[in-house]
């Protein structure tokens, strides 16, 4: 595709986006937690390992700590904007993992067919059937709990329903008439499939990276409250079950338990909401009458 | 559906489960970290639990003697000794199913039919006010981590209103003079974590009822029995309903991975004793063979799950049956 249209496209879809009200909100709450997660350490009062004393714990929000103290007298807004940073970058890792793998495997499929497709499918049909948590409760059971193995346990189990969609585009782009022609005048496989087949798919694998990083937030969230997150890190998985172990439901420390949640939620939220519009967008079957 | 089809989906999920175990085998014990390895020096291992383990996996012999030795334990139903409960696996797990059942069940069926009803209104007035709720609704319950909701439930009802208990399934060391009471104390016990199940599933369903109804709505026959002059209740219910209720079978089928998430992080937040509850607990022990038995339980019943529901729905639907 010549980069003039290419560009042509991007700002007509970026025009698109503008004009969807729920594109649009998921963009900006979305941009907002980035930007936090990047400047936000900067202009933290706090550090997220000074550890008040006795009687700074499970303090409520005051002028001094704006939303409150954790169990070990710790400022939550600190950890907060620090759990943002390392939530969206286990998510984003993740995520990057699983469209990786999902790419890879739904072109190869798509692309080879006969059975190499029928191989590959039915590996990805066993990812999609097995329940994800449990499969993950057990993966990183036997990794070990560490920042790494958790980016790899959430990116190697979420790619499935890329791959899926992935081929099918696939299967429509291979039978068009320029990747006949590359093939005539003695193109390899590789390149067909880097050149030709992966730009084409490109804006599929997009609009579903968003709904791949919800599920991978989410995912993070669940098993670092399980107990499988990283002790030393401060997601804010982490922070919740911090919060459900030293009991803050029970007493009434809204502001350990909730804050976490929100920003969770804000963020799978804002990703859903750029899911569902790139949906309407690109799906001309979706569109308002 | 054909015979030939039929066949093919049998074969299909024999080989699914098949891969499941050799799956399950792989990671337990190829794996880097080798949780074998780690089960003999748990301090918590006695001697008997680890000549158990052993025996078990015939662990003084080739590695293919051992990988049969594992597959004919597991048929034989054997699938090792929990070392936090000494007690053989299956018996352990068998103790949690009922529970987890009774969760689930009622919640599926609560969210079946509360999502089908709110689906049909939704589509049936598209673009109100019930419509566009209901679309909202269900990107935030898809968007919230199903053990926070929980969390804000035990803190709305049970600390803040004091409505229910916060765990368990019944009142501990409390002795029932009828049925009824203990019926009375179970249903105090197994409100939030069912109503909490439910809100987690409607959402999708009512969704997922609403589009396939809307894309039912626009086809041929539909306006034709709109022509015909019948009203628009009867259009719905006896020409579009029935088509569209089809796809509720595969959702159904589809969700019951997110399901079991669903009911390991309620039965963990609400104390509830079923095998969700055991997963978190064997996973926090590290006692993998109880993990190890239960995640292939789950996973093998998913895979017949989702083998029934292809089956309904060939049966039901006659378009997919010829």
């Amino acid at each position: 595709m010549h980069w003039s249209l290419r560009k042509k496209r991007i700002l007509k879809f970026l025009f698109a986006v503008r004009k969807n009200k729920m594109a649009l909100t998921g963009a900006v709450v979305l941009a907002a937690f980035i930007l936090i997660a990047i400047f936000g350490p900067v202009f933290m009062p706090f550090s997220t390992l000074d550890f008040g004393e006795v009687e700074d714990i499970l303090n409520p929000p005051s002028p001094k700590h704006l939303l409150g103290t954790d169990d070990m007298g710790r400022d939550v807004l600190a950890n907060l904007i620090s759990g943002a940073r390392i939530s969206l970058m286990i998510g984003g890792v993740a995520t990057a993992i699983s469209m990786g793998i999902g790419t890879l495997i739904g072109i190869v499929s798509g692309y080879f067919g006969k059975a190499v497709d029928n191989a590959l499918m039915r590996f990805t049909d066993f990812f999609l059937v097995i329940p994800w948590l449990p499969l993950m409760m057990v993966l990183a059971a036997i990794l070990g709990t560490s920042l790494w193995n958790i980016i790899f346990v959430i990116g190697i189990t979420g790619w499935a329903g890329t791959a899926r969609v992935v081929r099918s585009q696939t299967l429509s782009v291979k039978e068009r008439q320029y990747v006949e022609r590359a093939i005539s005048v003695g193109a390899g496989s590789g390149h067909i499939m880097a050149r030709h087949i992966l730009p084409n798919v490109f804006p599929l694998v997009f609009a579903n990276t968003v709904l791949v990083a919800a599920v991978a937030i989410v995912s993070e969230t669940t098993l670092s409250f399980l107990g499988l997150g990283d002790p030393t890190t401060a997601s804010w998985g982490m922070m919740l079950h911090y919060a459900f172990e030293s009991g803050s439901t029970s007493a009434g420390a809204y502001w350990y338990y909730l804050p976490p949640g929100i920003c969770v939620v804000l963020v799978v939220l804002s990703f859903t909401l750029l899911g569902y519009a790139f949906d309407e967008i690109m799906n001309p079957k979706l569109r308002k009458r | 559906m054909h015979k030939g089809d039929m066949v093919k989906k049998l074969l299909y999920a024999l080989i699914t489960i098949l891969a499941v175990l050799v799956f399950n085998y792989i990671l337990f014990r190829v794996l880097p970290g080798n949780p074998l390895a780690m089960m003999m020096r748990n301090p918590r291992a006695t001697e008997e639990v680890i000549e158990g383990i052993r025996r078990f996996y015939g662990l003084d012999q080739e590695w293919y003697v051992q990988f049969f030795t594992y597959f004919r334990n597991l048929f034989k139903g054997d699938l090792g000794i929990s070392f936090v409960f000494k007690a053989p696996v299956s018996q352990v797990i068998a103790a949690r199913i009922l529970p987890t059942l009774l969760l689930v069940g009622i919640a599926e069926l609560i969210a079946i039919a509360v999502g089908i009803g709110i689906g049909i209104i939704a589509a049936w007035k598209r673009g109100s006010k019930l419509d566009v709720g209901t679309l909202g609704f269900s990107l935030v319950t898809y968007s919230v981590p199903t053990f926070w909701l929980g969390m804000i439930m035990l803190v709305i009802f049970c600390v803040g209103l004091r409505l229910f208990p916060t765990s368990g399934m019944f009142t501990p060391g409390k002795s029932f003079a009828t049925t009824a009471a203990m019926l009375h104390d179970l249903l105090r016990h197994a409100v939030l974590p069912i109503l909490t199940m439910s809100l987690v599933l409607i959402g999708e369903y009512a969704l997922t009822m609403r589009n396939t109804l809307i894309d039912v709505l626009s086809e041929d026959y539909i306006v034709t029995a709109r022509a015909k002059g019948f009203r628009e209740r009867y259009v719905l219910f006896k020409h579009a309903l029935p088509n569209g209720l089809l796809p509720m079978i595969t959702i159904v089928a589809i969700n019951i991975g997110f399901v079991v998430a669903g009911a390991i992080q309620i039965e963990t937040i609400f104390s509830w004793p079923g095998l969700g509850r055991l997963m978190y607990e064997a996973l926090n022990a590290r006692d993998y063979p109880l993990l190890q038995g239960i995640f292939l339980l789950v996973t093998v019943s998913v895979v017949l799950a989702n083998l029934l529901a292809d089956i309904t729905y060939s049966y039901i639907d006659p378009r997919v049956k010829n």
